[in-house]
């Protein structure tokens, strides 16, 4: 404890110092921004599902434009979402719409979608599960059914492993699975990295993960006889999936305008997005709203 | 321009020369006061940063009572712990933090003092030789790493010994154990190589056995030493977050047993202060959960001075 607060203080007495030094260069490139060359400062903070891609098309964007300082941050959608709203960053990456979001006044606040993203429930190999009705994954996470035998599996015991809450993947899954009804206490897991970890060895783990965190090593599991994969998303077949959502305050400056744009052209959407295991904004034939509600485009 | 002034000073009159030099103050003398300047600065800098980190926490951290109407009662007791549903019963928390804590002291200080008395007493050469390097290289190991061992070792051979999913206190004892090992050793090796040598010398005299000697001797009047040893490994301990964030399983239930999963004040903040919103219950919630580590760690610190005053009165007498 006596060297972590040791630490923070480090950090507290660096971050003045750096405060000091970013008014300094703030406003030598608020000078230079008179030129006609695309400049400023835009940051991006928030879901860590969105990171990979946001961080990859923001090197792209600033190998174009090297006079635009863009930085990506994680820290998970709460912290995306307060920090746009406080005007923090230019950019507030959430996995959930901001309206879900208790404390965020969604009004306030612009919505620029930029990718989908599906998510399926991931068990242990060894559970020998490959589909589930809808009731049974609802029944599972509420703690009523507590070993795999009642679902045709193995003689095991059932380990859910929960991602934290307010997290912005579980949110959605909730959403879409338990409807309203809350889920058993269970093991809860900060990232989606350890999630994939420990259900790999966990024998009977369930959990639930983003497609572009399957392995071979886990085992995803069908819902009702759909299987977890983009297209039936993009017809709403599969119905666990969330937008990816860049949120701005206000006017946002010409900088971010320009990245925002650049997200949703079509060598964004039509390339790195897919590369990287996200679906295409473009590709889906539905369109979902704050409550849930999903209307045919 | 200091110095041609004195030259012309001294040129005027040699009778005033004396009551010019007693007058102002001489380059020395400014150096004196620079220096204590720029100390009192620093010291005035560290106090600010201090007092304000306390002041943060601790108006965040009464938020949950202040605006959210929370009782405080309700924080300490409660068991149930789901704030985006205004559940906020801290107590599963703060029993495993204190679990975790207590087991992996109990189970590092036999270890240390162990470890200790072989460096100091038994063999004071290979213990610095072999032994010293090992414990600092301990140290010097960062959490992550201790937690991601863990996570890839202790927590599957957790699950292949007692059962259940691995994650759990058990596991978390072990990688806290690891951890707090090199703080307790080293700070016990400091109080026995501070035990006076005429106290060992009379006690080998009186003809006591080496065992004797260092039962009753050295670790009696090492024992205030050993208690702060522990008691920083207990601080280091309640304050670790990453690595037993990743070996317990991080589920805010009452621990009923060692080997099911369970969390800690740490490993709650952790998990759950990116997905939170500045100023709304959840949030305010989590500061309300370090506050209770500050309020932790300052307890740890007066009591390690208390047992320091208490063992210097021994010395004494």
């Amino acid at each position: 404890m006596n060297k972590g607060s040791k630490l923070a203080m480090g950090i507290a007495a660096i971050s003045l110092l750096l405060v000091g030094c970013g008014k300094a260069t703030s406003s030598t490139s608020s000078k230079s921004s008179s030129s006609e060359a695309l400049s400023g400062k835009v940051t991006a903070v928030g879901s860590t599902a969105l990171q990979p891609l946001a961080a990859k098309a923001g090197a792209n964007f600033q190998a174009k434009n090297s006079k635009v300082n863009l930085t990506v941050q994680g820290g998970g959608s709460g912290t995306g979402l307060s920090q746009v709203q406080a005007g923090a960053v230019s950019i507030g990456n959430s996995d959930i719409f901001a309206e879900e979001k208790a404390g965020i006044k969604a009004d306030k606040l612009t919505d620029h979608k930029v990718a989908v993203v599906g998510m399926a429930p991931v068990v242990n190999k060894d559970a020998g599960i490959k589909n589930l009705k809808m009731a049974q994954v609802k029944q599972i996470f509420t703690g009523k059914i507590t070993n795999w035998k009642e679902v045709g599996g193995k003689d095991q015991k059932i380990v859910i492993i929960n991602r934290a809450q307010g997290s912005g993947t579980r949110a959605t899954f909730e959403n879409a699975v338990l409807k309203g009804a809350s889920a058993v206490k269970s093991q809860e897991q900060d990232s989606n990295g350890a999630v994939q970890k420990i259900v790999a060895t966990t024998p009977g783990a369930i959990s639930y993960l983003a497609f572009s965190y399957f392995t071979n090593k886990l085992q995803a599991v069908s819902i009702d006889n759909v299987t977890p994969t983009d297209n039936n998303v993009e017809n709403n077949k599969w119905k666990i999936w969330s937008y990816e959502h860049m949120y701005t305050k206000g006017t946002p400056d010409k900088a971010t305008t320009a990245f925002l744009k650049y997200m949703d052209s079509k060598a964004v959407q039509n390339s790195l997005v897919k590369d990287m295991g996200y679906i295409s904004i473009h590709d889906m034939k539905v369109t979902k709203d704050a409550k849930g509600t999903v209307t045919q485009n | 321009m200091e110095q041609t002034n004195f030259q012309l000073k001294q040129q005027k009159t040699q009778s005033n020369d004396w009551s010019a030099r007693l007058h102002h103050a001489t380059r020395a003398t400014r150096e004196d006061w620079l220096g204590k300047g720029i100390s009192y600065l620093c010291i005035g800098v560290i106090i600010l940063v201090v007092a304000s980190m306390l002041w943060f926490i601790t108006s965040k951290g009464i938020a949950t009572f202040t605006q959210n109407h929370v009782s405080l009662g309700k924080f300490l007791t409660g068991t149930d712990w789901a704030p985006d549903q205004g559940k906020i019963g801290a107590l599963p928390m703060i029993v495993g933090s204190f679990a975790v804590t207590f087991a992996a002291a109990i189970v590092a200080t036999p270890f240390a003092v162990g470890t200790a008395i072989f460096m100091t007493e038994i063999s004071p050469n290979k213990g610095r030789k072999l032994l010293q390097p090992v414990i600092e290289l301990l140290v010097g190991i960062p959490s992550v790493v201790y937690g991601f061992i863990g996570l890839a070792v202790v927590v599957p051979f957790m699950r292949s010994v007692v059962g259940g999913s691995g994650f759990g206190i058990i596991s978390a004892t072990f990688v806290l154990f690891v951890m707090v090992l090199p703080t307790i050793t080293s700070m016990t090796v400091d109080s026995l190589r501070a035990v006076p040598r005429h106290f060992k010398e009379a006690s080998l005299a009186l003809g006591a056995t080496r065992w004797q000697t260092v039962s009753r001797v050295i670790l009696r009047s090492a024992t205030p030493g050993i208690l702060t040893a522990v008691i920083f490994g207990m601080a280091r301990a309640f304050g670790e977050a990453l690595a037993v964030q990743m070996v317990i399983g991080n589920a805010a239930i009452m621990p009923k047993n060692l080997i099911s999963p369970a969390s800690t004040l740490t490993s709650q903040l952790t998990t759950g202060i990116g997905d939170t919103i500045d100023g709304t219950l959840p949030n305010n919630a989590l500061w309300s959960l370090a506050l209770i580590l500050l309020l932790m760690s300052l307890f740890f610190n007066a009591l390690v001075r208390v047992i320091a005053k208490r063992g210097q009165l021994k010395h004494e007498r």
